[in-house]
């Protein structure tokens, strides 16, 4: 019952979005519906909700806590949209609004199936969806961002079902029922056929991956950040890396409780590392803020998967990071669209002394900077080093030295391009140009909640969250 | 009725070969649709009668066989393009390498061990090769039409793995991952709408703008 609401309101919005006519109001449909979406998510936080008939659908604590940050963001970012589209009004936002508001839908969808086939479907219409808005500014570069985004996560996820029904044909040749149930591939997955199951979890990995922006399979990530409006951007940065991070958390869930667990969790850790090796070296020297912001998450996929695969001590910090990043991300994403539309560029050439045209949007730009690169006393620091320690802890001393040496070297690079894009001299404004953009409340207000949570959970970590989290990493370590 | 299941898919087999080695865009996008009947009527000669077979037999020749061509011919006439000219690779080693992936696929597949029902059976070696041959087309050739066409080669490869399991998997997981995919082609078809509106052609090489400087 509350899961349905849940999926249902939004599209309920959707075709209320579509059907009105008046471009100036549309967007206030965006808030209004975050807030009921806000008040039933704290209904199912509180009452956990029974699972539906077979199954399929359930709240587990995982699909919480990703429920959890993405609807914080989406609240953040509809609030932003408000804003964002009053001076964007010449441009129809009709398919924007609708689109939002149906991919809150489908997110919400990935987070509660227990079922693989139903998750894929899901996650496949958030990738769809978030197509018309990559191309909202309608120009030449959005439409080559558009495309190459398209194309890439289509081949990925297409790859993805391939292993999915791999994983399903597993089970035929092992004699048992077709099923994909996650609880049930669970508890039979030490008895699926290995080779099948093998391959399966191959594909699935590399599927997902390219899904989550892992690298190689990156190469989208930033041309979509860098063209999309930033509230679209952030969704992309911290909703759909969120949704695609939990479909390979259910793998994972999957491949633990088998006797190739190991191979398995390796195999994330190299991903992880390369991935993060990678931002590190297109981080620095980077002349767009915003492909800059993209490489960032490249960079926290690559530890989100790298702390799947250490397992352990590190889940707790791998679901926690995941919280963190998708919040910060909002705040990075939001102050660089601020920036970006204060200067009309977002190249550092350009972009100078953000601090004295928009005070509060640079303050926070470079807040967010220092809260992603995992700087105390944010949040993200406390989940890093839950991370790291446990990485040192149990032995993986090759993966936790190189953590750290390619989180300094991206710390230097990230502040190399930022410093002088927040703090450096402003280029002289020109005589009689207009009235440049200037921070304003509902501009300001949204990132300002994001950034406070991010500091709360740095000092301290709430009681029901800590409990959480732990449930959630007790599901994930299920295997061992 | 397994041997002729055989004979469909080495015919589809062959399509693959025909799309990799042909420059017309019409051309190739109907091949893609006659394997995308053929496929399409495979349910119905290695799955006893239901109505569930009927309804992906009939779905799925709909969208493969009518709908998506319709509307990539539309895209075709409307960019006024009809061949694909030069390539990343040309198309004597593409068919060279979608010969090796053919064969590759045909090793692999010999280390998968087959359900009883479905021993000696082309299904996984020709899902393979399909699939990689796909994937060929959507990364050698620079046109956007023929990148979505590789795109459906891959969605056929895949589709004729899900064959296997077809009556196994609920319908609505079914119905749900097809109308997926149709809606992924038919976004690919706007975009390319507006690709060739844009910069007047459908050459993806043109789509250099965004890049590490």
């Amino acid at each position: 019952m509350q899961l349905s609401l849940m999926l249902f309101m939004p599209v309920v919005g959707a075709v209320i979005a579509w059907l009105l006519p008046d471009n100036r109001r549309r967007p206030l449909v965006l808030p209004l519906f975050a807030v009921i979406h806000l008040a039933l998510l704290c209904w199912v936080l509180v009452v956990t909700p029974p699972a539906s008939a077979g199954g399929w659908f359930f709240l587990d604590p995982i699909g919480k806590l990703v429920m959890f940050s993405f609807s914080i963001l989406f609240a953040a970012c509809a609030w932003y949209a408000v804003n964002y589209l009053r001076y964007r009004e010449e441009r129809s936002n009709r398919i924007l609004c609708s689109a939002l508001l149906l991919c809150l839908s489908a997110m919400c969808l990935v987070s509660i199936s227990q079922n693989l086939g139903v998750l894929w479907v899901a996650l496949e219409t958030t990738s769809i969806l978030m197509a018309p808005l990559i191309y909202f500014n309608h120009n030449a570069r959005s439409l080559e961002a558009t495309w190459k985004y398209f194309l890439i996560c289509s081949v990925g996820i297409a790859v993805a079902l391939l292993g999915i029904f791999f994983l399903a044909y597993s089970t035929i040749v092992a004699h048992q029922d077709v099923t994909l149930l996650l609880s049930s591939l669970i508890e039979d997955a030490p008895r699926l056929n290995p080779q099948w199951r093998h391959t399966a979890f191959i594909f699935l990995l590399v599927g997902f991956g390219s899904k989550m922006g892992l690298a190689p399979m990156h190469t989208w990530k930033p041309d979509a950040y860098g063209e999309a409006p930033g509230m679209v951007g952030a969704l992309l940065a911290g909703g759909l890396v969120n949704c695609a991070f939990l479909s390979l958390m259910r793998v994972y869930q999957i491949a633990v409780a088998t006797q190739e667990a190991a191979t398995f969790q390796n195999a994330l850790i190299v991903m992880g590392l390369l991935s993060m090796a990678f931002a590190a070296v297109f981080m620095a020297r980077q002349s767009d803020f915003k492909r800059m912001l993209a490489y960032s998450s490249v960079e926290h996929v690559g530890i989100l998967t790298l702390a799947l695969g250490l397992g352990k001590g590190a889940l707790i910090g791998a679901l926690f990071h995941m919280v963190n990043n998708c919040l910060t991300k909002g705040v990075l994403f939001l102050s660089a669209g601020n920036i970006h539309r204060a200067f009309g560029s977002k190249n550092t050439a350009v972009v100078r002394g953000a601090i004295r045209w928009v005070p509060w949007s640079g303050a926070l730009f470079l807040t967010g900077i220092l809260a992603i690169t995992g700087s105390p006393p944010f949040a993200p620091f406390v989940s890093e080093f839950t991370i790291v320690s446990s990485a040192f802890t149990t032995g993986n001393y090759w993966a936790g030295s190189l953590f750290l040496v390619f989180l300094a070297v991206i710390f230097i690079g990230m502040a190399l391009t930022v410093l002088p894009v927040v703090l450096g001299e402003p280029p002289e404004r020109e005589e009689g140009s207009a009235e440049p953009y200037r921070d304003s409340f509902v501009s300001v207000m949204p990132l300002l909640v994001l950034m406070t949570i991010m500091l709360v959970f740095g000092i301290w970590v709430p009681q029901p969250l800590r409990e959480l989290l732990a449930a959630a990493a007790g599901l994930l370590g299920g295997g061992q | 009725m397994d041997a002729l299941a055989d004979q469909f898919l080495v015919l589809s087999l062959l399509i693959n070969f025909i799309v990799l080695g042909t420059s017309r865009l019409g051309f190739a996008v109907r091949a893609v649709a006659i394997q995308g009947v053929v496929l399409g009527t495979l349910p119905a000669l290695i799955h006893p009668f239901s109505w569930h077979i009927v309804f992906i037999v009939v779905l799925m020749i709909c969208a493969k066989g009518v709908l998506i061509p319709w509307l990539i011919t539309n895209a075709i006439r409307k960019a006024e393009i009809k061949r694909e000219v030069e390539p990343f690779i040309g198309y004597i080693p593409t068919l060279v390498l979608g010969a090796i992936c053919t064969a590759l696929a045909f090793v692999f597949a010999k280390q998968l061990p087959m359900a009883v029902e479905h021993q000696d059976l082309l299904f996984v070696p020709a899902s393979i090769a399909t699939l990689m041959t796909g994937f060929l087309v959507l990364t050698t050739r620079r046109k956007a039409i023929s990148q979505v066409i590789g795109y459906l080669l891959m969605e056929n490869g895949i589709f004729i793995f899900g064959l296997l399991l077809a009556g196994a998997m609920p319908v609505m997981v079914e119905a749900g991952a097809v109308l997926d995919l149709l809606v992924a082609i038919f976004v690919m078809g706007i975009v390319m709408n507006h690709i060739s509106r844009e910069f007047s052609s459908l050459d993806t090489s043109r789509l250099t703008m965004l890049k590490e400087e």
